[in-house]
């Protein structure tokens, strides 16, 4: 069994992988749920639009669904704490997510013109709120949200749901939703052909342009007015994990020690210029492929900056700072994390092995005239 | 102290969700299998009839399995809005099961459901089979961990309390997953799905031989549901849940409940198969019994005693005194946690927290604690025993009377006459929703029977819930109940649209009703 320092410290790398999976996986079908209205001209160009997702967005969902049982198993308190607290945020995640399953498998079912628009109107909003909602939510993180426990532990959140839209946190959700539009325009552009094609290119052009405008923005407001967190009591990363058990100050500037303390973090900003940069230039050059690998590196860079920049806080709390849920005190046991770190490294591999395989299977380009073969099964 | 209102909200919440996603799942659980066996037949035969019956099945199938997804990641994510501390009290040994699950069974399931649809003809016949196997085993997977984490609520092995950290930590892995509760959870729940994937498939298929229409088709489905649902009656009443009963405390609370068994009777003791309980004076007003039967089922022996509730209420109550020092003590040793006298005087005690903590629904300290309220709260350690009593045998009747109509429709099958046996196909039409109704009132029994607790003996219902405000909890309710409305309508809006077309609906040019199709 590995020591629970280091098993700590792994699951903060897990649950930071199967967030930057479930951006890549589930954000490219969200990215083009969210297009589908405005790239979609007529009926049969949307049916070719969502064919290109239809065989892999629940298996990419599940992502997601794994991401919040890890949080479940690994980080128990922040999964209370946060849910619990962010309810109507993720209330609206939840019932945003439930025109996906039905858009998707019922929409193309009648051949009603109302029906299948109030259906691509329900898979425009099962992908573009929850994204929006997921920046929003980090963006609240950044800034430290209103909680406290009582001796024994029960969370109670104090602020109010419309405090969670500030603007720095809205800005997040800037950051968030075009990374996605963008992801997904290219996915699109690489699955599709003709007119949809040169929609896509140039949609995931103006996303790569606002969300490098948006986080560059975040950026330096974060570094000239959010004031970070810093742990001022010894941390013994061994202990048992009682959150209560530590001091913590607000401090301005604190957002960015990390990147003293270890100059190589610089490469995960870097990497979203970078990732995000590369993707629009191969893009143009007809590369698809390679721009969805590297706008997938981008996703990876934004992730890791806000992860890296408050590590090891994880959930600060700006009302009460000791209560602050981090890395070392909101996890689970050390067995608990030891039993799931061997779960995951089993598992994790075969996932990527077998869903490979289906997009293998499903490959080439999504034409009007497959779906006008395919009409009966097509979605 | 709760607030009891939002704690009635969050389980109704809960209550309204979780059975309406087991509107869903049985079918998923039982459909998988049924495309297997049809497929396979398809794949050995060649014959195409079976591949037709493999994607119109497929379809309704399919159908369902929207909602399904839809409806199980609300359960997924209310754990956390709603029972937030429960998620903190015993998420290191209920989040790890629910976690593998997503790793080991959604990602099979759901990524080989795309497959099975789209890639018929892109992979050889053999490989689609493969896919559809998956697909099966994924969602059975997935039976299986969620009810290990929920067999886990019921009989809470392999963990202890920690009173550094204020919750369950997770001692044996290996006891969790092989706790038996689990395992006759299991059997009895997925044979369950068996019975109504195979009832779905026998009602919708008598309805066509009634009507005349598709009749190959329609027999070739016939005769495969009534030999599965055969197998799979017997497997949910034969493997039935009698062995959880003696393993847990929470299921010998549960059969007395259910049977409204007042008194320890000598065993074996006797069966009560009507009766019209008393709770408030801990007796039934009458009762009509069938000797020797219950220490039968109960215990599978004639001299092993099953308590009766009067007992089990006196074991709890001095359980109940227990917990109070032990709560006492809690408070002390999470003041001083360095102190080691405190320490192993709180190990001594803390078997019996839970029991201290139901006192907390009525005191926040335990020096405001009366006889009245010990009173009270040995009232709450027994559920309401006649809707137990009366979902239980509802649930048995309609088991006994499912296979009935099987054990016929596979008799008639064998002697090749169902088809002309008009009441026959009648009966199995009406007895379509008798295995949802069985599912539902199976789920009613297993956790209204398991209250006041979430986790037998360690965490209270009342303490389990979120600081929401009781407003927000009518919003969201109130939010959940129109969604899921809606979401039902169309749900069956399409299935009986697809049902009445048929095989038509394949649009292959050899069915009836071609026209009709979308
Ligand atoms: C005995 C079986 C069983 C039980 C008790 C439950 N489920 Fe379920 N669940 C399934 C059997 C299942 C399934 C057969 O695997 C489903 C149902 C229909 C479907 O499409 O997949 C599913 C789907 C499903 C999904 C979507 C998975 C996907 O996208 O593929 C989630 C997140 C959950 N469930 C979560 C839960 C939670 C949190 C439960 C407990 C409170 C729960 N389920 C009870
Ligand atoms: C693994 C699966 C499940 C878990 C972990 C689980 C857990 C819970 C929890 C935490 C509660 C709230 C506390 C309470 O009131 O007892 C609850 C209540 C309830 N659940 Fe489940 N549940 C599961 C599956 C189901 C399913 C599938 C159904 C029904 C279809 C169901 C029916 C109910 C009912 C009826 C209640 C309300 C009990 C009451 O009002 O007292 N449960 N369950
Ligand atoms: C003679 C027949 C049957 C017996 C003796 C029986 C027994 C039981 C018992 C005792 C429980 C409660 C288990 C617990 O509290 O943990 C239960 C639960 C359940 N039953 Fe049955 N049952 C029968 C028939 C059926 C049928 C026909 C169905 C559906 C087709 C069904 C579906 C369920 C389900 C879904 C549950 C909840 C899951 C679980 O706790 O295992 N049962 N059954």
């Amino acid at each position: 069994m590995l020591d629970y320092p280091t098993l700590k410290l792994i699951w903060w790398l897990f649950i930071g992988v199967l967030l930057v999976g479930f951006a890549i996986m589930d954000g490219h079908d969200m990215g083009v749920g969210t297009l589908l209205p405005f790239l979609g001209r007529n009926d049969e160009e949307r049916r070719v639009i969502i064919n290109t997702v239809g065989p892999h967005w629940d298996g990419n969902q599940v992502w997601f669904i794994t991401a919040a049982g890890a949080i479940f198993a690994a980080w128990p308190l922040i999964y209370a704490t946060a849910f619990s607290g962010f309810y109507w945020a993720m209330l609206a995640v939840l019932w945003a997510l439930f025109f996906r399953p039905v858009g998707f498998d019922y929409r193309s079912k009648i051949n009603n013109a109302r029906w299948r628009s109030t259906w691509d109107w329900g898979l425009f909003i099962g992908g573009a709120i929850p994204p929006l909602i997921f920046g929003v939510a980090f963006g609240n993180l950044l800034q430290g949200v209103p909680f406290h426990f009582d001796q024994y532990l029960i969370p109670y959140y104090t602020g109010s749901f419309w405090a969670l839209l500030n603007p720095f946190a809205l800005l997040c959700g800037v950051v968030s939703s075009a990374m996605l539009i963008m992801h997904g325009a290219i996915y699109l552009a690489h699955r599709t052909e003709g007119a949809i094609h040169q929609r896509a290119a140039k949609a995931s052009g103006i996303a790569c342009a606002v969300l490098l405008t948006a986080f560059s923005a975040a950026g330096i407001w974060l570094a000239m007015s959010i004031p970070g967190y810093v742990i001022t009591s010894i941390i013994d990363p061994a202990a048992a994990a009682n959150p209560l058990t530590k001091t913590v100050i607000k401090s301005a500037g604190a957002w960015l020690a990390n990147y003293d303390k270890a100059p190589m973090l610089i490469a995960l900003p870097a990497l979203a210029y970078v990732g995000a940069l590369l993707a629009a230039v191969l893009v143009k050059l007809g590369r698809t492929f390679a721009a969805f690998w590297c706008s997938g590196l981008a996703i990876l860079g934004v992730i890791g900056t806000a992860g890296g920049s408050m590590f090891p806080f994880l959930m600060p709390s700006s009302s009460d700072p000791i209560a602050s849920l981090t890395v070392w005190d909101s996890v689970s046991s050390h067995l608990t994390l030891n039993v799931m770190f061997w779960a995951t490294l089993i598992f994790l591999p075969l996932i990527i092995l077998y869903t490979s395989w289906a997009y293998r299977v499903m490959a080439g380009k999504v034409t009007a005239a497959y779906i006008r073969e395919n009409s009966h099964r097509a979605y | 102290m709760g607030n009891e209102l939002l704690v009635d909200l969050s389980r109704l919440q809960f209550a309204v969700t979780a059975m309406y996603h087991f509107l869903f799942v049985p079918l998923t659980l039982g459909m998988t299998w049924l495309l297997v066996i049809m497929e396979s037949v398809y794949v050995t035969t060649g014959k195409t009839i079976y591949r037709d019956m493999t994607q119109f099945w497929g379809k309704l199938f399919g159908i369902n399995f929207a909602l399904g997804v839809t409806t199980g990641i609300t359960l997924e994510f209310q754990f956390g809005t709603n029972w937030a501390y429960y998620s903190h009290y015993v998420g290191d040994i209920f989040g790890a099961p629910l976690a593998i699950e997503g790793l080991m069974a959604f990602f099979l399931e759901s990524t080989f459901i795309g497959l099975f649809f789209f890639g018929w003809e892109r992979i050889s016949r053999k490989q689609h089979l493969l896919v559809t196997i998956l697909m099966a085993i994924g969602s059975n997977l997935s039976a299986l961990w969620i009810l290990i984490a929920n067999g886990w609520m019921q009989n809470p092995v392999g963990s202890e309390f920690s009173y550094e950290t204020m919750r369950m930590e997770m001692t044996n892995f290996t006891a969790v997953v092989f706790n038996p509760d689990a395992q006759a959870k299991f059997v009895h729940t997925v044979s369950a799905g068996y019975v109504t994937g195979a009832m779905f498939v026998l009602a919708i298929s008598s309805w066509y031989l009634l009507q005349g229409k598709n009749v190959e088709f329609a027999k070739k489905s016939f005769r495969i549901a009534a030999a599965f649902g055969l197998a799979s009656a017997c497997s949910v009443i034969v493997l039935g849940d009698e062995s959880g009963y003696t393993v847990g405390e929470a299921q010998q609370t549960k059969l007395a409940a259910i049977e409204a068994m007042w008194e320890t009777e000598p065993a074996p003791a006797p069966f009560n198969l009507i009766a019209v309980p008393n709770q408030a004076e801990l007796k039934n007003d009458y009762q009509l019994q069938i000797p020797w039967v219950m220490g039968l089922i109960g215990t599978r022996s004639l001299d092993k005693q099953i308590p009766g509730i009067k007992e089990i209420r006196e074991k709890n109550r001095k359980r109940i005194v227990n917990g109070i020092e032990a709560v006492n003590l809690l408070d002390q040793v999470r003041a001083k946690p360095t102190d080691p006298t405190l320490k192993a005087a709180f190990e001594a005690k803390k078997a019996d927290l839970g029991f201290g903590l139901l006192l907390r629904k009525y005191v926040t300290r335990m020096d405001q604690v009366t006889p009245a309220i010990i009173e009270q709260a040995v009232n709450d350690t027994i559920p309401r025993v006649t809707p137990l009593f009366w979902s239980f045998r509802l649930m048995v009747a309609l088991g006994f009377l499912i296979l009935l109509l099987f054990g016929l429709a596979a008799w008639y099958s064998i002697k090749g006459s169902f088809a002309e046996k008009r009441w026959l196909l009648r009966s199995a039409l009406w007895f379509l929703p008798a295995p949802w109704i069985a599912c539902e009132l199976g789920w009613l029994v297993a956790e209204y029977g398991r209250q006041p607790w979430t986790i037998y003996g360690v965490l209270p219902t009342h303490l389990s819930v979120s600081t929401l405000t009781v407003n927000s909890l009518y919003a969201s309710l109130a939010g959940f109940i129109g969604f899921y409305t809606v979401l039902l309508v169309v749900e069956v809006y399409l299935m009986v649209r697809f049902a009445r077309q048929g095989p038509g609906s394949l649009g292959t040019g050899r069915y009836q009703d071609e026209a009709a199709h979308a």
